[in-house]
């Protein structure tokens, strides 16, 4: 299957609808289709071997990821908040690309082959295109720079098959009602901004795109444009939470779905989240960029089920990833490869056809087609996923290995932290030493030595940092990855 | 005709078209309309609906087989029951995930 074929559905379907409204303006679904033809029209007669996106979101973005996928050709967004040097550096390594730009961004004017994002979408408007040749369901059709928390970022390539295997095994075509409204918040150079285009448009949902996040503005767009669904990373969600501090409800009375995923989301935030959000439906979305975005969720009803509980077993789903997408086999293996006796902790592997595990180097995926995800992870006797983080941040400290998470969980649950990150610094006699980095929100009471005795009752000593920091913030890329190198080295540095 | 993963289809009594989403091997008679379907770029020869196969097929609908092995999803509406082998295919129900996007 091909990304055309959406256009071509909504095209003869959504006639009169409403596709998107970004920066005040909006665009018809009929419209967005035309606009896109007429932009591989343009590409194919460019002969460009690739479209690179680099901008907010805007009306520019579905019209440049559809006419690269007309041309045949793959669509590259890349972060407009790169350096000036690295942003060149990427854009290099796609020779020839068309760009299609932020107005405020140095990219240099090479003949017709760039644009500003505006003026792109002004200059299809009515140029009367027809639907392109169909093209192979195989061809790379989206090249995604993952967010290299553990290594240097490299490229994720996800063909057609692999982004419609998504769409066609979690969306139905015109199930969104007339009145829905998404209110979208991750940029497109992350998976879930991709994902959440291709699916809101084949649901025939409009979808509001948010310049720049702000609680403020998120929550006031939401009340003024009666939103029914939003998107967000976990670290919007605390922002929302903490700009509604004092607030019994979040008086958004049109919110029927709040979606989250991206990275971790730290359970005493998402509990005051649903206390807040009453009346809404919340779902956890897991899954990878090289896994083609979701391959589990965590159901309204799941996290509602949770939450009311007493049973610790079912308490405890809240901080899981929910259940596996129909289509998608998981197995927890060892580090040598063997599977694990159930419930026990690994390496979680996956497969199904949505499943891509290609870099621009070459496919990761085993002789079997199973992907190596590097997340740890177990899975409980009902199914259900918890994540315990990336493999690469587990801490081995004598011989135990630790995962970082179970400590954070800790310390985010003591009265006034507000973010935390557990790393391991080499040391002499445990081989690594476990420190620990937090943030403290206004009126902190709790002391270093308070934290570290509240970790020692709940976990054990070995899982006790020896050192906890307080730090005004954490750094974290600006998708709300925890960007844990830097942190070591910030500890590093500290300590010559 | 052998249906494949990813065909595009049309149908030959009127507009429908199909993309095939799954299919076992082998060789098979799908019809629209009672008549067999074309390749998504033969030009059909305006024929009608063959009697005892009327109804319609709903765009962005998927329709599956008795026994589940084949697939199609509806990519432009129009005239016709859909079969294969003599047996018509049948409306698939929804999947009620929530929608995580």
């Amino acid at each position: 299957m091909h990304l055309g074929l959406i256009l071509d559905m909504v095209h003869s379907g959504y006639a009169g609808r409403t596709a998107l409204t970004a920066g005040g303006t909006s665009i018809g679904y009929t419209d967005l289709a035309e606009r896109s033809w007429g932009a591989s029209a343009r590409f194919t007669e460019l002969d460009v071997p690739a479209v690179v996106y680099v901008g907010s979101n805007h009306a520019a973005f579905p019209v440049a990821l559809f006419g690269a996928a007309g041309a045949g050709v793959p669509f590259i967004p890349l972060s407009y908040r790169l350096g000036t040097e690295q942003l060149a550096a990427r854009i290099e390594a796609h020779p020839g690309a068309f760009i299609v730009h932020a107005d405020d961004l140095p990219i240099g004017t090479e003949g017709s082959r760039s644009s500003p994002l505006q003026p792109f979408l002004d200059s299809l408007a009515g140029v009367g295109a027809d639907p392109p040749p169909a093209q192979d369901a195989d061809l790379p059709c989206v090249l995604l720079y993952t967010s290299g928390t553990t290594a240097a970022p490299k490229a994720a390539v996800l063909r057609h098959r692999h982004l419609m295997s998504y769409l066609l095994g979690t969306v139905e075509f015109a199930s969104a009602d007339e009145d829905e409204v998404s209110l979208v918040s991750v940029p497109p150079y992350h998976i879930a901004g991709v994902a959440n285009l291709l699916s809101n448009l084949y649901a025939g949902r409009r979808i509001i795109y948010l310049h720049r996040f702000d609680p403020e503005a998120w929550l006031d767009t939401v009340r003024r444009q009666s939103v029914t669904q939003a998107m967000v990373i976990p670290t919007m969600l605390a922002r929302v939470v903490d700009h509604l501090q004092g607030a019994d409800d979040s008086r958004t009375p049109s919110l029927r779905s709040l979606s989250y995923g991206g990275a971790r989301m730290p359970t005493p935030v998402l509990r005051r989240a649903m206390e807040l959000f009453r009346t809404t439906g919340f779902v956890n979305a897991y899954g990878l960029t090289e896994t083609s975005s979701t391959i589990a969720l965590l159901g309204p009803d799941e996290h509602r089920a949770a939450f009311d509980s007493e049973d610790p077993a079912e308490r405890a789903r809240l901080g899981s990833v929910g259940r596996l997408l129909p289509g998608i086999e998981a197995e927890v293996r060892n580090d040598d490869g063997t599977p694990v006796p159930g419930g026990q902790s690994g390496l979680l592997h996956l497969r199904g056809e949505q499943i891509s595990g290609e870099y621009a180097g070459g496919t990761l995926l085993d002789a079997e087609g199973w992907f190596s995800s590097r997340d740890r992870g177990r899975i409980d006797e009902a199914g259900y996923l918890f994540i315990e983080g990336r493999a690469d941040d587990t801490i081995i400290r004598g011989g135990e290995n630790i995962a970082p998470a179970e400590i954070e969980d800790v310390l985010l649950s003591c009265e006034g932290i507000v973010d935390a990150a557990v790393v391991g610094l080499p040391d002499d006699e445990w081989g690594q030493r476990l420190v620990a980095a937090v943030v403290a929100g206004e009126g902190r009471s709790m002391s270093a030595e308070e934290l570290k005795g509240v970790v020692r009752d709940r976990l054990r000593s070995s899982k006790t940092p020896e050192t906890i920091e307080f730090w005004p913030e954490l750094p974290r890329t600006d998708t709300g990855k925890l960007l844990r190198r830097q942190v070591v080295a910030q500890l590093t540095d500290d300590r010559p | 005709m052998e249906l494949k993963a990813g065909a595009r289809l049309r149908s030959a009594v009127g507009d429908a078209e199909f993309v095939v989403i799954r299919a076992a091997g082998g060789d098979v008679a799908l019809t629209c309309g009672g008549l067999p379907v074309l390749d998504s770029n033969e030009v059909p020869a305006k024929a009608a609906v063959q009697s005892g196969h009327e109804g319609s097929v709903l765009l962005g609908k998927r329709y599956v087989d008795e026994s589940d092995t084949l697939e199609l999803l509806c990519t432009k509406p129009g005239e016709g029951d859909l079969a294969v082998d003599g047996h018509k295919l049948q409306l698939k129900s929804a999947k009620p995930l929530p929608s995580s996007d």
